[in-house]
């Protein structure tokens, strides 16, 4: 996701006298260089507006379960937790899921189907947040509640996250609300990965007597897994800020429970729901504070992915991460 | 292409010919927008002259801005607090326009008619009444048949002025949740699922067997929702309406500065939980030009306009307070 970097162009062979090739080298660079400066000034701005609050609550803020508007008392502890566990429900969710439809696509499926399926699934990436929320209340949810969330709780009953009252919306249809968005984004980068895994590696697989399951995991996966993990990171970036979705499914509670049934709340959803109507400086800092969080979470995850990346040795191109 | 360009210069001109009236900026309630709309738009038929432009930014949104005198009025659903009205640079009015109410639905089996009082509806938002059948709720509805199930709450998960009226309700019927809650825009509520918006709320309760929520009397009444009869102060059950909401409006204490408060108002007839939404309009208007147009739409609003506040589900205003307002309008000076 870096953005490329200039010097790696190297001195032309001829002396580099054209006008044309200086302005486009700045301009790029320019171009290159305003990601910096965009990203400066969200945190600045992120930063100057939430000074009240990181005076008045310093880094309690982030150990704090209150969120209470009226006693003007705010902590980001229950938002975190409810960001972090979703996107994570989503990725586990969505990885599998993606990488399998990729592994079909690339590997398996026939000509004529391939393009449909694509297709579909890019259409699945244009389909507006609100609309999934709205079709997650009105489809989902109930059948979640009658009956897959049953059948969990009379199987794996046993385990504290299957546990407690069933309403519906919870943390987990959040998570699954999140997986059907991020699914487009890491089929399609997966399918890129792979269909960048050279045919010689297949071939030679083959050569040796592998079946078509042992290519696939031995000369595919084990190859493009850096690919493929670049692919997770990119959905965990869009899971980590899904707004209007979540929402409208995850029952917005600033709780911490084990029970996945229980509701949640996250970051990004309580900066949209209460930012219109915040009337105390605090409350307003507050929020902004929270949107901070939000970005320095999501950096952090990023440089997690990134520093696990690098322990990944592998041949895989490191195209997407 | 040419085609094109033609209407490119044609935009731009109306544009310009559109700019040459004066505008006249607001920010704030989302509540009243369809009412304020609907003026605005009708009031361009009467006064040519002037445009008016207004942002639903909600309220914390309109006080802010027109404590920093970015626009030219504010709105909120709310009264401001003394703090916050004393960061104003010059006297700030709070002009009350429509009021609306906040009704209780619910999704219990063969939708019935219920009656509620406030100390059941707390106890019921505190957690402490947490099964249909309580004796709370069983001694209210004789002959209601009751399910022996756990009642699922649910509120607001946004900021909003229906919230901000029903804990303002909540507080006036429960010391218990005046002291642990409080009233506000948002709360820690104790108990309950957050839906966003009147639609989130009301999906919520459709989609929710046993679930019990608090809408806007306007949204309930468009979408047809099965709402409560609620005991009011003098120990009636009221249902809600326009009529019950503009009887509060007519029987509630409404000091001089126009903050009030009218849940729980005493008169006989009177649902209620329901609450006024205000105009912010400063009493010196920089702008002689375009405090004289203000003021000239106000009055056509407390005079005309409020006639048509009933027809978006909106009380308007009784009598009485329509002229201690119009009154106060008088005194704005520009």
């Amino acid at each position: 996701m870096s953005p490329p970097t200039i010097s790696a162009a190297g001195p032309s062979p001829r002396a580099p006298s054209h006008a044309a090739d200086r302005t486009f080298r700045w301009a790029a660079l320019l171009a290159a260089m305003s990601i910096f400066v965009l990203i400066g000034l969200v945190g600045w701005e992120l930063y100057a507006g939430s000074r009240l609050s990181i005076q008045k609550f310093g880094l309690n803020f982030l150990g704090s379960t209150t969120w209470d508007p009226v006693a003007d008392q705010y902590g980001a502890l229950p938002f975190i937790f409810g960001t972090l566990v979703s996107s994570l429900i989503a990725l586990a969710i969505a990885v599998p899921l993606g990488v399998a439809t990729a592994l079909f696509l690339t590997e398996m499926a026939p000509q004529r189907i391939r393009q449909p399926v694509i297709t579909v699934i890019e259409m699945l990436a244009a389909v507006p947040s609100v609309i999934f929320g709205l079709w997650g209340i009105f489809v989902l949810i109930p059948w979640l509640r009658d009956h897959f969330f049953q059948w969990l709780k009379s199987t794996l009953g046993f385990l504290p996250l299957f546990q407690g009252p069933i309403y519906g919306v919870s943390m987990l249809a959040g998570g699954i609300i999140v997986a059907i968005m991020i699914l487009p984004i890491v089929t399609s980068v997966s399918r890129e990965i792979l269909r960048s895994v050279p045919n010689l590696q297949r071939e030679a697989a083959y050569a040796l007597g592998a079946t078509h399951w042992e290519v696939i995991r031995i000369a595919v996966l084990s190859y493009a897994r850096r690919g493929i993990f670049g692919a997770a990171v990119l959905g965990l970036g869009r899971a980590l800020g899904e707004t209007m979705a979540v929402t409208m499914v995850i029952g917005n509670r600033p709780d911490i429970k084990a029970s996945l049934f229980a509701p949640g709340y996250t970051l990004a959803s309580v900066v949209a729901n209460e930012f219109a109507e915040a009337t105390t400086d605090l409350y307003l800092n507050s929020l902004f504070e929270l949107g901070l969080v939000l970005v320095l979470l999501t950096v952090l995850v990023n440089g997690a992915a990134q520093f696990m990346l690098r322990q990944l040795a592998g041949p895989g191109s490191g195209k997407i991460a | 292409m040419k085609k094109l360009l033609g209407l490119a210069v044609f935009a731009a001109l109306l544009t310009t010919v559109a700019s040459a009236r004066l505008l006249i900026n607001g920010a704030g309630a989302t509540f009243p927008q369809p009412i304020y709309t609907k003026w605005f738009d009708e009031y361009s038929k009467v006064d040519q002259s002037v445009r008016f432009n207004y942002q639903g930014i909600g309220s914390g949104g309109g006080q802010n801005q027109i404590l920093s005198e970015t626009v030219d009025f504010g709105a909120s659903d709310g009264p401001m607090s003394d703090e916050k009205l004393a960061k104003a640079p010059r006297t700030l009015w709070h002009i009350p326009t429509v009021a609306g109410a906040v009704v209780i639905s619910y999704n219990i089996p063969g939708a019935p008619k219920l009656k509620l009082d406030g100390p059941t509806l707390a106890g019921i938002y505190l957690g402490k009444i947490t099964k249909w059948n309580d004796p709370a709720i069983v001694s209210q509805n004789e002959g209601v048949a009751l399910p022996n199930d756990d009642i699922v709450v649910v509120r607001r998960s946004d900021g909003s002025g229906t919230s901000y009226i029903f804990t303002d309700y909540l507080s006036s019927v429960s010391g218990e949740w005046l002291s642990k809650v409080g009233k506000n825009t948002s709360v820690n509520w104790p108990v309950g699922l957050g839906g966003k918006g009147n639609p989130g709320v009301a999906g919520l309760i459709k989609q929710t067997p046993n679930s019990i929520g608090y809408v806007e009397l306007a949204y309930a009444i468009q979408n047809k929702l099965p709402y409560a009869d609620l005991k009011n102060a003098t120990g009636h059950y009221i249902t809600p309406s326009l009529n019950s909401v503009t009887e509060a409006l007519a029987s509630a204490k409404i000091p001089e500065d126009f903050r009030f408060s009218m849940v729980n108002s005493p008169g006989e007839k009177a649902y209620p939980i329901s609450g006024a939404t205000w105009l912010l309009v400063y009493q010196q208007q920089t702008n002689p030009e375009k405090g004289r147009k203000l003021v000239e739409f106000l009055k056509w609003a407390y005079t005309e306009g409020e006639k048509l506040a009933a027809s978006f589900d909106y009380a308007p205003l009784p009598e009485n307070v329509q002229k201690r307002v119009l009154k106060r309008i008088n005194e704005i000076a520009y």
